[in-house]
């Protein structure tokens, strides 16, 4: 009942002041917004990319020649080939399949049009391994494959890039290099991975390509499919024992072939957005900080404007217990308003950036909660030199005050 | 008319000697009490060295001119203000040796002060006021409330409850002053000057506030220029520039 009185005297001080008030709980109400801000966007960063990596499918690491990449091509002359990837499915055991693919750019004709777009020569198993979904009409299938027929699948991007849609172009021919592909189907939307659009890609049997398309053994690439609860470093391992051993590389000489895991192309983007967080986590401590201060200057404002006050309630029987949990209190109010002020801020900055995004941003309530004491904390870091000022005032010296 | 510092009151036999405590109903003993104000190159001497001792229940005027001491006193009486030497037993406790705590314990519950200047708390309305000691007594919001409206009606304040200080005049002001005095029923009622702003029937009424409290056995000091409030005391002491000039029981009122 003291402490009713001890924060409606707050109130009432914080009414008093209004605009004081509001000047004063600025740092404490951008900190706070920060803070919720931060927990926001790092959540909803991760969130974003947890899905991503779940639209890969299963686990795949992907196999390319040359030692190291620049840009996603591979440097450097060695060669894959179809017994490669043979030989990473039979000898390495935590690999359970493989999908070669051969690919390049090429010319798409369909009716007037011409494209220039990526052809990717693939095993029928590819959609499952590397995680493609169907959208109209179907894949092709192991068969197609064997007998070398000028069948494809496209990405969700191909039909309107020829002029048509990706429903319409169906059951089309599409031409390339001079052949008459039948199309068989189209793939669900996928988004950007990494930097290949493969929405703009188009899939062809692997033996069609390998024969009359392209006409090489190189392949561009070797998805291997991970059994699953099988470690990615065991894989690793795993392959470039089988590689080395295939490619004849001398203990001690350098990989000719490079294995990658696609989710560390993610890994940028979760970096990018924790660099963002990191800065919002600096704004947030400097303007809490910055707003302690403010409070802390505020409070000892206040303590001088109410000396009076301190003395009438410590000639009629305050402590100075009583006194210091006051002022204590009168600080911690102040900012837990901007805390609670920050709150909304911060939630309102939230769902702006979700909105530009498009990430799937919560704001948890931990967050809130973690905010909200954080700003009480500050409140009586800051507000107890202050009050223990207004405690030690002398009663009858602070009632001649005027 | 200058009369000899007596020590006429029966309870000066029983003063306690430089080891002795306070005899057993002496409310308030000051020995020696000195306080003085440096001011600049000079010091002024607002107590030259005050021996008082006033037992339980007595009703004790304070009389004297302007600027000798009293309101200085009242302040140590009242557990505000500490002598610079001397010393000043409460109920028989030296009050030098007494905690933050314990003071403001004491401020609380045993002794309620009039203000010269009243001290009220400007943001608040004269109903808060008048609650504030018993806020820091620990008493529930609504047995408060009741108290201290029940106090403002006895000041002929109820109506304007809700106003605050710079809302009413001087003498309802000080009316609020005598109200939260009074609102703790405090054993000792300290009043400087509690009816300097008041016409003559509205001091009656206050004065007649004092006498109830005065005839329940509580201990009454209050401070006035006006020989016709100081007739209601059984005792008058005159205090001249800091030292206690006589001390003369009030042959109307038959002291004992
Ligand atoms: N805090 C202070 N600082 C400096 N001088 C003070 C202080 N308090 C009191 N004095 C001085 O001490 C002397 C006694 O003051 P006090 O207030 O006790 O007088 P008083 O008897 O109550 O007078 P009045 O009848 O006018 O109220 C005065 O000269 C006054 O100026
Ligand atoms: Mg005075």
């Amino acid at each position: 009942m003291l402490f009713a009185e001890m924060i409606l005297v707050a109130l009432q001080s914080v009414r008093a002041n209004l605009f004081r008030a509001f000047l004063t709980m600025l740092g404490i109400i951008i900190g706070v917004a920060s803070v919720i801000t931060m927990i926001a966007i790092g959540s909803g960063a991760k969130a974003a990319v947890d899905q991503q990596i779940d639209q890969l499918g299963a686990s795949v690491l992907s196999i390319r020649s040359g030692s190291f990449m620049r840009m996603g091509v591979a440097q450097g002359g060695a060669t894959l080939t179809i017994k490669d990837a043979e030989a990473i499915a039979r000898d390495a055991p935590s690999v359970i399949g493989v999908v070669p693919e051969i690919a390049g750019q090429l010319q798409i004709k369909h009716g007037n049009r011409n494209e220039n777009l990526r052809v990717a020569g693939v095993t029928a198993n590819f959609p499952e391994i590397q995680g493609y979904t169907i959208a109209s009409g179907k894949s092709f299938t192991k068969a197609d494959d064997a007998s070398r027929r000028p069948v494809a699948v496209l990405g969700s991007a191909v039909g309107g890039k020829l002029g048509t849609n990706a429903a319409a172009i169906v059951g089309q021919t599409i031409y390339i290099k001079g052949i008459a592909f039948e199309v068989l189907g189209v793939f669900e939307e996928k988004g950007s991975t990494g930097f290949r659009n493969v929405d703009e890609q188009v899939w062809i049997p692997f033996f069609t390509a390998r024969y009359r398309v392209f006409g090489t053994e190189q392949l561009d690439s070797i998805s291997a499919q991970m059994a699953p609860g099988s470690t990615v470093e065991r894989s690793i391992v795993e392959i470039e024992r089988v590689m080395r051993k295939q490619h004849q590389i001398q203990p001690g000489k350098d990989n000719d072939f490079s294995i990658a895991d696609p989710r560390q192309f993610f890994n940028v983007r979760e970096a990018a957005a924790n660099i963002f967080a990191i800065l919002l986590a600096g704004i947030a401590s400097i303007s809490l900080v910055v707003g302690g201060i403010g409070i802390m200057n505020i409070m000892l404002v206040t303590v001088t404007e109410r000396t009076k006050e301190i003395g009438i309630r410590k000639a009629l029987g305050a402590s100075r217990r009583n006194i210091l949990l006051q002022f204590v209190v009168e600080a911690m109010v102040l900012c837990m308003l901007g805390g609670a002020a920050g709150i909304a801020l911060g939630a309102g900055v939230t769902t702006l950036i979700a909105r530009i995004a498009g990430w799937n941003m919560a704001i948890s309530p931990t967050a809130v909660l973690l905010a909200f004491c954080f700003s009480a904390a500050v409140g009586l870091f800051f507000g107890i030199w202050p009050a223990r000022k207004a405690a030690r005032l002398d009663p009858i010296e602070a009632l001649r005050y005027e | 008319m200058q009369a000899p510092v007596t020590q006429t009151a029966p309870a000066r036999e029983t003063a306690p000697g430089p080891a002795g405590r306070p005899g057993a109903g002496q409310v308030i003993v000051t020995r020696a009490v000195t306080r003085s104000f440096p001011m600049g190159d000079t010091v002024i001497r607002a107590l030259q060295g005050v021996d008082v001792t006033i037992c339980r229940g007595e009703y004790v005027a304070i009389m004297g001119p302007s600027g000798s001491g009293k309101s200085t006193l009242m302040n140590i009486i009242g557990c505000l203000d500490r002598p610079d030497s001397g010393e000043y037993w409460l109920n028989g406790t030296p009050v030098a040796e007494l905690g933050d705590a314990d003071l403001a314990a004491l401020r609380n519950r045993e002794i309620g002060f009039v203000f010269q200047t009243f001290n009220l708390l400007a943001r608040a309305d004269a109903l808060h006021n008048v609650e504030l000691p018993l806020i820091y007594a620990g008493v529930g919001r609504r047995e408060r409330t009741e108290r201290a409206q029940l106090a403002l009606e006895q000041v002929g304040l109820r109506e304007r409850m809700r106003h605050r200080p710079a809302e009413l005049s001087g003498g309802q002001r000080q009316r609020v002053a005598v109200a939260r005095a009074l609102v703790t029923r405090p054993s000792l009622l300290l009043a400087d000057e509690p009816t300097g702003n008041l016409d003559s029937a509205t001091t009656a009424d206050i004065l007649a506030l004092f006498d109830e409290l005065h005839r329940k056995g509580n201990t009454i000091v209050l401070v006035t220029h006006d020989p016709a409030v100081a007739e209601y005391a059984h005792r008058a002491i005159r205090l001249r520039d800091g030292r206690i000039e006589s001390d003369t029981p009030n042959p109307r009122k038959g002291h004992g």
